[in-house]
């Protein structure tokens, strides 16, 4: 029985370091301080998943051997005149230069799946730029934390112990104090509320009003987290205040704290559904915290506005920052989609959404965006690595990918692979294949290999090196 | 006279009979090209591509049998800048803005950034060690743990950036002057200055502290330039730099506002001229649209106040900041002609070639492909007199450019451009062509007995445009301007061993999770990350 130290969780953005993993006989056995996704990935990873390589015949998908899946796959990227390879999130740096260098070497279109998710963000960066740092900088020194549009506690769950409210910094000191008597608070009103329903049969606490001023800790000379969201969740909670926005209505609220921040006056009673004077009072402790953070998720790029809620969002905080400090980040999701943005953007000069097909890199969101080539029925071919498209598209685009030859590249059985005609099963990054992956604030950490893969499935690198390698010697053959 | 190379170096001579023969009768022979500052990989300059796609749309290099395709301009993508560098016939290039913390980044890019031999340099100026370590008067063990981040960030020398003003900026302010004491850990800029230099002499490192001056890019700022540099004045050898001023022309400012903005280069040139412990590089400014990226995150934020243009700004956790504001040089903009006047007035009165190096701070001057118009600048009153001709009124009357007979010859420029840098680095191997030096060779077409390149300075920026010849390793790798041979470059960095190993891992350990958000064991990069790398074993005394 060994125990590995210093492991990093290939799960979400948050990227935590610090897993120790109980490895007995190449199996894991016990996980310490990772969450619970965390926890289940690196103890159930290798319970439903692919061994062998699969190839389509006749319509069936049986099983081959490696070269014979590099062969068929490479024929499938040389045949083809604009085929999409796309994924990439959640799988190794080193993996996704090799991709870049394929798909240049086919001439197609590179893409990740920033496209579905943090894209918006990305053009709105590309307009007003954007003030970050990395969280640690937030550990030390943010006294005031907005979650907007963004669950951590259920989708980054250890974001807020690890880089915010919870967390110790030089000049800022842990929250759990306070929330853990505004737990107890609501603990209480939960049960009584539940007992109330049980007695009177019917729900009294259906409503809540929308309180009218700010709680007394949103005051104090100490750290305070606000959550602005559609519906109340568990990071709510958590919060020393919650904003209940109306759906859809998230840039009209960023433009009146812009308005407030700028002194200037609102003729309305409230905006968004919250009343004025709550919005005063939470500008005001905005402009008076010692250093701010907005982090933003998908709750804001993939709502009514996309890319322009996102602008008010970056505006915002450019605004505050001739006040006081304040800073804003996105909640990237995958381990490495921060990662695929990086390396598309070193090697291309852009992040995502790139087309090879005139011999050098283009860049055209909406053109040259993958779901949108699908919708258009361009694509002739597609290789999908570390995604699932074909469960998470539009519909019309997942049924134009599957239409024609998918290679797909995956330790697990997903939709897609599937619907493919070329399945990789590959080593599981991270546990069984190392690399480096960036961390959402694009600190590079290395993933680290723990036990020996299957001996019938290889790192994504190598599966990818391989194919590039037998294109390359078909492309010389044709010529 | 020939030059014979054998297995990378340049030897006493080869059999003739066997040997490979480049003829370059009628040509200059330089040895490769080094450039001592400019920004090309890691975080900030990956941003910068991230923020611009406006900036690659009109320059991309379509992918070829032997290159990898890419897009240029401002910010260009690793292999693009790779192969722009080696067409100029530059052989070795050192990234001066390093976060430790991404050092990982700054590896893997210039890992993708072929035909050229690279270094980085990590920032280290506002690091919390640093700052306690010196402002506790505890020099040796702050020695100790400069040579552990080299190491662990396979870095090659000491990068301060406007100290104290960094960790400042972690609070949205800034450090006034040389004396103004950092908030919350209670020392001074000069104290840092002072410090890291006397640490960089304990470590024996190659290069000089590799200073980013207070004030940068203010009015009036020349008078901290010159205070930076007197600071340490006590601190050198007879003879031995102790400190690089880079990109000095934006510290070089005169004038109490924008509007009475001035040259300040003569008196800096002055100083220089006395003195021996200084080396400096110019940051010259072109007249075109680029991209400014600096650690210095307060200056970024001045100047996109200044612009009203895009900002990015990322501060790194105990370490560092960052920021990028995309800029437009104007020809008839007083201040930015000042500018362009500035870096010339600065190359041209400071006597000693050896002192003062060519370089734009890329991007933040300018792209590094108007090396060319540099050197043509700096070879030639005419050509100095047509930009003159084009620039603000106003900026033309303040110039002492006018006043300026001296041109540069070759020799000069090959100090300037490649001999200087070499020295100024400590890369022993580099910079000549004597026996024993790496055959990185540049070969440019035209005839030094031919051709006057104060007259004819088109032909010579012509020459310095496309190589005719650029030899990496003692392999040709351009001919003519084009890439015929792409070769991985080496990755420099210094090994510096100390006596205090041990402790210094205990200290550092313990105060890790305290300082950082990640594990000590995942932030050293080991050396197999590299894909060439090339360690400088130094002895410390400490």
């Amino acid at each position: 029985m060994t125990v590995v130290t210093g492991v990093t969780c290939p799960v979400c953005g948050t990227f935590c370091d610090d897993i120790e993993l109980v490895v007995k006989d190449n199996v894991i056995t016990d996980v310490r301080n990772a969450c619970a996704m965390g926890a289940a990935k690196f103890l159930n990873y290798s319970t439903h998943r692919n061994l062998r390589p699969l190839v389509r015949k006749n319509g069936e998908l049986v099983e081959a051997s490696i070269d014979e899946a590099v062969k068929r796959a490479a024929e499938i990227l040389v045949d083809a005149t604009y085929p999409i390879l796309y994924g990439w999130s959640n799988t190794s740096c080193e993996a996704i230069r090799v991709g870049v260098e394929l798909t240049e070497e086919v001439g197609g279109v590179i893409d990740n799946t920033s496209t579905v998710c943090h894209g918006p963000s990305v053009l709105s960066i590309q307009d007003v730029g954007i003030a970050s740092c990395t969280l640690g900088q937030l550990r030390h020194r943010a006294d005031l934390i907005f979650y907007w549009a963004s669950n951590p506690w259920s989708a980054h769950p250890r974001h807020i112990e690890r880089y915010t409210m919870f967390s110790e910094g030089r000049f800022q000191k842990s929250a759990w104090r306070g929330y853990l008597s505004r737990l107890g608070g609501i603990m209480s009103r939960k049960r009584l509320r539940r007992a109330a329903n049980l007695v009177l049969r019917r729900d009294v606490f259906a409503t809540p009003e929308v309180e009218r001023r700010l709680p007394y800790s949103m005051f104090q000379k100490k750290r305070k987290m606000v959550v602005v969201d559609v519906r109340n969740t568990r990071t709510a909670e958590a919060a020393d205040y919650f904003l209940q926005v109306e759906p859809n209505k998230d840039y009209e609220l960023l433009q009146a704290f812009r308005m407030l921040i700028r002194d200037e006056e609102l003729d309305v009673s409230e905006v968004a559904g919250v009343p004025v004077e709550i919005l005063e009072e939470v500008a005001d402790v905005m402009v008076g915290c010692e250093l701010g953070i907005l982090f933003f998720g998908v709750g804001l790029t993939m709502s009514e506005g996309k890319l322009r809620n996102v602008d008010a969002a970056l505006n915002l905080t450019r605004d505050l920052n001739s006040h006081t400090k304040f800073l804003i980040m996105p909640m990237r999701g995958h381990f490495n989609v921060t990662g695929a943005d990086v390396v598309f953007a070193w090697q291309t000069g852009y992040p995502y959404a790139i087309d090879f097909s005139h011999g050098y890199p283009r860049y055209n969101p909406g053109e040259t965006s993958v779901i949108d080539i699908l919708c258009r029925d361009e694509a002739d071919a597609s290789l999908i690595i570390a995604s699932d498209p074909v469960a998470h598209f539009p519909q019309k685009a997942a049924q134009n990918l599957v239409k024609k030859p998918l290679i797909a590249i995956d330790p697990e059985v997903t939709p897609t692979t599937l619907m493919a005609d070329v399945v990789f099963p590959s080593a599981f990054v991270g546990i069984e294949a190392h690399g480096t992956a960036y961390r959402m604030d694009h600190v590079p950490l290395p993933l680290k290999k723990i036990v020996e893969p299957p001996k019938t499935c290889l790192p994504d690198t190598e599966i990818l090196q391989r194919i590039l390698h037998k294109v390359r010697k078909l492309r010389r053959e044709q010529n | 006279m020939d030059i014979a190379i054998k297995d990378g170096k340049i030897v006493e001579k080869v059999d003739e009979k066997k040997a490979e023969v480049v003829d370059a009768s009628r040509m200059i022979v330089m040895p490769g090209g080094v450039d001592i500052h400019c920004h090309i990989a890691g975080a900030e300059v990956n941003s910068g591509r991230i923020l611009r796609p406006e900036d690659h749309f009109k320059d991309v290099e379509a992918k070829t049998a032997l290159t990898r395709s890419g897009v240029g301009y401002s910010i260009p993508s690793t292999f693009t800048t790779g192969y722009r560098y080696s067409r100029m016939g530059y052989t070795t290039v050192m990234n001066p803005s390093m976060p430790p913390l991404e050092a990982r980044h700054t590896h893997e890019e210039l890992d993708d950034t072929p035909m050229v031999d690279k270094a980085t340099y990590p920032l280290l100026g506002d690091w919390w060690f640093v700052l306690e370590h010196l402002r506790d008067g505890l020099l040796e063990e702050c020695a100790a743990h400069v040579a552990w981040m080299m190491s662990a960030t396979k870095g090659y020398a000491i990068k301060i950036v406007n100290p104290g003003g960094l960790e400042a900026w972690g609070f949205g302010r800034n450090v006034k002057n040389l004396d103004d004491p950092v908030r919350y850990f209670n020392i001074t800029p000069r104290e840092i200055l002072r410090g890291l230099c006397r640490v960089n002499k304990l470590l024996n490192m190659p290069h000089t502290i590799h200073v980013h001056t207070n004030n940068l890019g203010q009015p009036g700022n020349y008078l901290t330039t010159l205070e930076t540099m007197k600071c340490v004045e006590d601190l050198a050898e007879e003879g031995h730099p102790a400190i690089h001023i880079t990109h000095c022309q934006f510290s070089a400012f005169k004038g109490s506002d924008w509007g009475t903005m001035s040259s300040g280069a003569e008196e800096i040139a002055k100083y220089v001229n006395h003195h021996s412990h200084v080396t400096l590089d110019m940051g010259q400014v072109i007249f075109t649209d680029t991209t400014t990226m600096t650690a210095d995150g307060p200056f970024q934020y001045g100047l996109y106040q200044l612009s009203g243009n895009k900002w990015v700004n990322h501060d790194v956790e105990t370490e560092t900041s960052a920021g990028i504001v995309p800029f437009r040089y104007k020809r008839k903009s007083a201040v930015h002609a000042t500018q362009w006047s500035i870096a010339l007035e600065l190359a041209l009165l400071i006597k000693d070639p050896w002192k003062i190096y060519m370089t734009t701070d890329h991007p933040n001057g300018g792209p590094f492909t108007a090396y060319p118009h540099i050197i043509a600048w700096l070879m030639s009153g005419v050509a100095r007199k047509k930009t003159m001709s084009k620039i603000s009124k106003r900026a033309r009357r303040k110039s002492l450019l006018p006043s300026i007979a001296r041109e540069l010859g070759f020799y000069e420029i090959a100090i300037v451009t490649r001999a200087g840098q070499a020295k100024a680095l400590g890369l022993k191997q580099k910079g000549h062509l004597g026996v024993g030096a790496d055959a990185d060779v540049a070969v440019y077409d035209i005839n030094p007995e031919l051709v006057d390149p104060s007259k004819k300075y088109k032909t010579a920026r012509r020459a310095f445009k496309r190589a005719a010849y650029t030899i990496k390793g003692g392999e040709i790798v351009v001919k003519d301007g084009q890439i015929v041979r792409p070769v991985f470059g080496k990755t420099f960095w210094v090994d510096v061993k100390t006596s205090l190993p041990i402790e210094v891992n205990d200290d550092i350990k313990r105060k890790f999770r305290e300082y950082w958000t990640v594990e000590y064991e995942n932030y050293p990069i080991p050396d197999r990350f590299l894909h060439v790398p090339a360690p400088i074993p130094v002895k410390a005394e400490v």
